[in-house]
């Protein structure tokens, strides 16, 4: 059973034992996590996670706004997976209202999360392996990845701070030659795919860096709350997009990867595959992308065309009054959770019956995955912490909040 | 879809996998209620959360295993203040169900769930750095977003969003 060391202070042991920091400024850390590792010899015998350098606390700014304007903080709070973000915020406040959704906006979403996907795991695997000492996969990784970025500028503006989810659709539809360029993507994606495994797949080095290197067992995982391909690592077979769908992902076919061995391999080979999946994903959203509306039909609560608002005194009024005062949303409660690139991401939103939500919770899933890294650390060596904190896909931003 | 009216009757609300389990054990522990927008929410006797979750980790038939999600809310100046809020899943069954606990302003403390699920820990650590609740049982109760010398608990409702305190 899993623990997580229950020690006031770390101080060195008797004579045997040291004391090292790690981070909060160290490359391989990924942002500003410390942790704090006693060692014997090359050897960990206790770590400890410490984190709250980003801390900027975005839920209390939350209570603050508008919900709509909720969603640029969403971006932010996880920067290689923004949409995913918005659109599990927009979900949240889309079923306290009650609102449905049209397809074509539902599809579209489905669409612009899985090219997030790609795009986080993409920078996941070109650190990851560069943490390991494979230099070369984070210039493929990001020659690929630069390309979704042009996507997500095409149809947001934004780079990264995309804030393209709107609560009720989507901000806009998307411009002419967006959607041949995503097929043009994912017609060769799967083909550089190919390029990272043969890189490192079966490249001796690479497994003897990652096979056997901090294991993890389901039942650990499960206690520690861990969630996506860390647990999915772990031979755990859950994926919310299949088992508790959202957005229209049941009308999609597509595989779970899932592995037994509880390794650093893998979970990036449940990551590596998950790219794949992502890509056919993709497709099939390009291929049966509905016709129809983008926004939902509820004036009190998504903007007016600027056309309508130009021209007709009603559009006029509800335009001026969402963006004076926001909208109401009745008061009640909900949890809404996404399967994000790294995992359960959730939002616990309550609201009072007002135009500002009462909290926002933000359900992180590097949160709760990163106090599995003790687990997988302790009594291994220090070179293995590298392995493993990349293993378990960390952003800072979204654990901190 | 308009929203369907909240159901907070125990008697329609007994055939819920969690509701059964906690109502065959104790019913007196259960203090209400609620199905609102396809959640189901239990209000619990603060005494009884931790064993009503180690109850319902192992429930035979749907077994919520995973622990999603702890928070808290604060009601201030409304009392009780605060409410700790559980989210269970069962990944077997693909169900979840919500916990919560009332708790006073003058005793913010309830029992640490982390021998249930360890996982619990960081989540604890979070609601008494920024809300002030206190877990008793808990292994490492200290502040985790928060800097260590912080004072005041930010998520507090009278605890300003800007400016000075």
């Amino acid at each position: 059973m899993a623990s997580l060391t229950p020690t006031p202070v770390l101080e060195p042991g008797q004579d045997r034992t040291m004391i090292l920091n790690m981070g909060p400024q160290h490359p391989s850390t990924h942002g500003v996590l410390r942790v704090l590792l006693e060692i014997d010899g090359e050897t960990v015998v206790r770590l400890m996670p410490d984190i709250g350098y980003l801390h900027t606390g975005i839920e209390k700014t939350c209570e603050a706004k508008f919900y709509q304007q909720v969603v640029p903080l969403t971006d932010r709070i996880d920067y290689l997976c923004p949409m995913t973000n918005n659109l599990c915020y927009v979900l949240a406040v889309e079923k306290l209202l009650g609102l449905e959704i049209p397809p074509k906006a539902q599809w579209l979403r489905v669409l612009l999360n899985e090219l997030t996907r790609i795009n986080s795991h993409l920078v996941w695997l070109g650190t990851h392996a560069m943490d390991i000492g494979a230099l070369t996969v984070f210039l493929y990784c990001f020659r690929e990845r630069e390309e979704v970025l042009k996507m997500f500028e095409m149809v947001s503006g934004q780079r990264m701070m995309t804030s393209y989810f709107r609560v009720g659709g989507i901000a806009l539809e998307p411009p002419l030659g967006f959607f041949d360029r995503v097929r043009d993507f994912a017609g060769y994606f799967p083909e550089k795919v190919d390029e990272y495994e043969n890189l490192l797949t079966g490249n001796p080095i690479w497994g003897m860096r990652t096979k056997g290197v901090a294991v993890m067992s389901a039942e650990d995982a499960i206690a520690l709350g861990a969630t996506g391909p860390t647990l999915r690592g772990s031979g755990v077979d859950i994926d919310l997009r299949r088992d508790m769908p959202y957005s229209s992902y049941e009308k999609f076919q597509f595989k779970v990867p899932v592995s037994q061995d509880g390794d650093v391999f893998a979970r990036y080979m449940c990551r590596v595959q998950e790219l794949r999946e992502s890509c056919g994903i993709v497709r099939q959203a390009l291929d049966g992308m509905p016709e129809g509306p983008i926004k939902a039909d509820a004036p009190h609560v998504v903007l007016p065309d600027r056309e309508k608002m130009k021209t007709q005194m009603e559009s006029l009024i509800y335009h001026f009054k969402i963006i004076t005062e926001g909208f109401a949303v009745p008061a009640g409660e909900v949890y809404q959770a996404v399967e994000s690139p790294r995992g359960e991401m959730g939002y616990y939103i309550v609201s009072d019956g007002t135009a500002k939500p009462y909290r926002v919770h933000m359900r992180s899933a590097c949160f709760a995955n990163l106090q599995t890294l003790a687990t997988m650390c302790e009594g291994h060596l220090i070179a293995d912490v590298v392995a493993a904190i990349g293993s378990i896909d960390i952003v800072l931003g979204e654990i901190d909040r | 879809m308009p929203l369907a009216p909240a159901i907070s009757d125990l008697e329609q609300l007994k055939n819920h996998p969690a509701v059964a389990c906690l109502f065959a054990w104790n019913a007196s522990a259960i203090q209400g209620v609620k199905f609102d927008r396809d959640e189901m929410t239990i209000y619990l006797d603060r005494a009884n959360i931790r064993e009503a979750c180690a109850l319902l980790k192992d429930n035979a038939g749907c077994p919520f295993n995973f622990l999603s999600d702890v928070t808290c809310v604060d009601w201030y100046p409304a009392e009780p203040r605060f409410e700790v809020v559980y989210h269970l899943l069962s990944i077997p069954n693909k169900e979840r169900v919500r916990l919560k606990v009332r708790l006073n302003s003058s005793s913010p403390a309830v029992e640490s769930i982390t021998s249930v699920w360890p996982g619990a820990n960081f989540f604890e650590r979070e609601i008494f750095d920024l809300f002030g609740v206190r877990f008793t049982g808990h292994p490492y109760l200290r502040r985790i977003l928060m800097p260590e010398d912080w004072e005041g608990h930010p998520l507090r409702k009278d605890y300003p969003v800007e400016g000075y305190r």
